[in-house]
């Protein structure tokens, strides 16, 4: 996965290997690995926060139950808004 | 995530005075604790409280909306933060902000079941350390309102009290869409010196409510607050305090800047009595926050806002002022010296103007438009700490050392 740079002080690198076969598993292993970059991404609700944007393939995705292939490219990026 | 600190970067020199402040002793050293909407910044300060050295920007790009010495360790500095794309989170420094550690349980409503109405933390707005008897513990205030506790020094955080899923505060706190247009606030989160289970907080808006055992039963206590023209006052939701304080001298009383006017609350009473009436007239009685005087019940200043029309809430006439009593409201002195004469179209918020507890008082103001104001002489004459920084969330006050 491709990470968005907001959250690279967690990863310590622009894109992980994840395991999972869905895009929610997928986050599921990126805590495991980087305590607390969950929920910066989704809040308790498990709504994906306003600002965050997952492309798979290039292509937008807005469902945490969307399932991914292991040759998937998954990006991650941040919306910005504002000043 | 771990954050380094960042190198410091002074904005002034050495004190003239050196010598008269190093024969006091024991030498306590000053710290302003800064909040902005783009980073932190801390500002230590000499014995004289004339010169001031910035340490900064810590978290640069984050929003810090509130940033907290724990006054029983002086070392425990939390930083409630969020990003405008990130979630929001807590951050812990016991070093002064040299290095920082996210909380790994920042503060967050529970997962309601799908179709019920949810709600998720947008930021940590207010923090307050629990009583001098309880180390480590910690209060939060959100947005959306909710109120949260954390036992370990600011690292876990949980919901307090059943406060959060009372039908009847739910309805007082708003959602996420309703209240002002920055988001609901809770925040004044008070804790009786004389008992860790006498807490009051304030809901912006929903009034001011009391507990007298540690969360249990909640009541508002809003009699005698005024709401604005033509909307019920029986109804918490109308209801704006802005700012409350405990006076350290005496936790009996209580003095409020709200949305309508400035308050005094002299417990055991419940009816809240509008001491703003004595201000000035073409001055108002609208602002943000309130400071009241460490030792003497007696006194408080304000910082007034435009309340007129559109509510422009800016500096009256851009003309800055900060107004003191000496009577408990009864009368209101206008403290102006040093700040500018006109076309100062100041914004301040809540959580920008504080006090420290020497002698005499510190008092201390940061501008929407970056601006630190600082004076060693309880109002009397003010000076600019420094410019040009961030909008200014907020500004706290410690002694350290």
């Amino acid at each position: 996965m491709l990470i968005a740079s907001p959250l690279r002080p967690y990863t310590g690198a622009d894109e992980v290997m994840l395991r999972g076969a869905t895009l929610d598993e997928l986050l599921d292993d990126l805590e495991a690995r980087c305590p607390g970059i969950r929920f910066r991404i989704v809040d308790e609700q498990e709504r994906i926060r306003k600002h965050m944007r997952f492309f798979v393939n290039g292509e937008p995705v807005f469902d945490l139950a969307q399932s991914v292939r292991p040759t998937d490219e998954v990006c991650m990026v941040q919306a910005l808004s504002g000043g | 995530m771990a954050a380094k600190g960042t190198k410091l970067r002074k904005t002034a020199k050495a004190a003239p005075n050196k010598k008269k402040a190093a024969s006091r002793a024991p030498k306590k050293s000053h710290l302003l604790l800064v909040a902005t909407r783009k980073g932190a910044w801390l500002f230590h300060g000499d014995a004289a409280r004339k010169t001031w050295r910035a340490d900064g920007p810590h978290f640069l790009g984050h929003v810090i909306h509130h940033l907290m010495l724990d006054p029983r360790d002086g070392r425990t500095l939390l930083a409630a933060a969020s990003t405008g794309h990130l979630g929001p989170t807590i951050f812990r420094s016991t070093d002064m902000g040299k290095s920082w550690k996210e909380a790994s349980r920042p503060p967050a409503f529970k997962k309601v079941p799908e179709g019920q109405k949810a709600r998720s933390v947008h930021h940590t707005f207010w923090l307050t350390p629990a009583h001098k008897n309880e180390p480590g513990v910690w209060y939060a205030g959100t947005s959306p309102q909710g109120l949260f506790r954390s036992e370990d020094g600011g690292v876990t955080w949980s919901e307090f009290s059943g406060l959060n899923d009372d039908a009847k505060y739910r309805a007082w706190m708003g959602g996420e869409q309703e209240g002002t247009p920055d988001g609901p606030n809770m925040h004044s989160i008070i804790v009786d010196p004389r008992d860790p289970a006498h807490l009051y907080f304030g809901m912006s808006s929903g009034g001011v409510h009391e507990t007298r055992d540690g969360g249990a039963h909640w009541a508002p206590l809003v009699d005698g607050m005024e709401v604005v023209e033509g909307f019920d006052a029986r109804n918490l939701t109308f209801h704006d305090p802005h700012c409350v304080r405990m006076c350290p001298s005496n936790p009996d009383r209580l003095y409020q800047q709200n949305h309508c006017g400035i308050y005094r609350l002299d417990r055991p009473g419940t009816m809240w009595k509008r001491i703003g009436k004595a201000m000035p007239k073409k001055i108002g009685d609208v602002g943000f926050g309130i400071v009241v005087h460490p030792r003497d019940d007696t006194r408080a200043w304000v910082l007034p806002m435009d309340g007129q029309t559109v509510w422009p809430r800016t500096s009256v006439e851009g003309k800055p002022a900060v107004y003191g009593t000496r009577d408990g409201g009864k009368s209101w002195t206008r403290l102006d010296k040093g700040l500018p004469r006109d076309q100062a179209w100041w914004t301040v918020k809540r959580q920008a103007f504080t006090g420290d507890s020497a002698t005499p008082v510190g008092l201390y103001f940061g501008t929407t438009s970056g601006e630190l104001w600082s004076s060693a002489s309880e109002g009397r004459s003010w000076s600019l700490v420094a410019r040009h920084l961030p909008e200014i969330y907020a500004v706290e006050s410690a002694q350290i050392g």
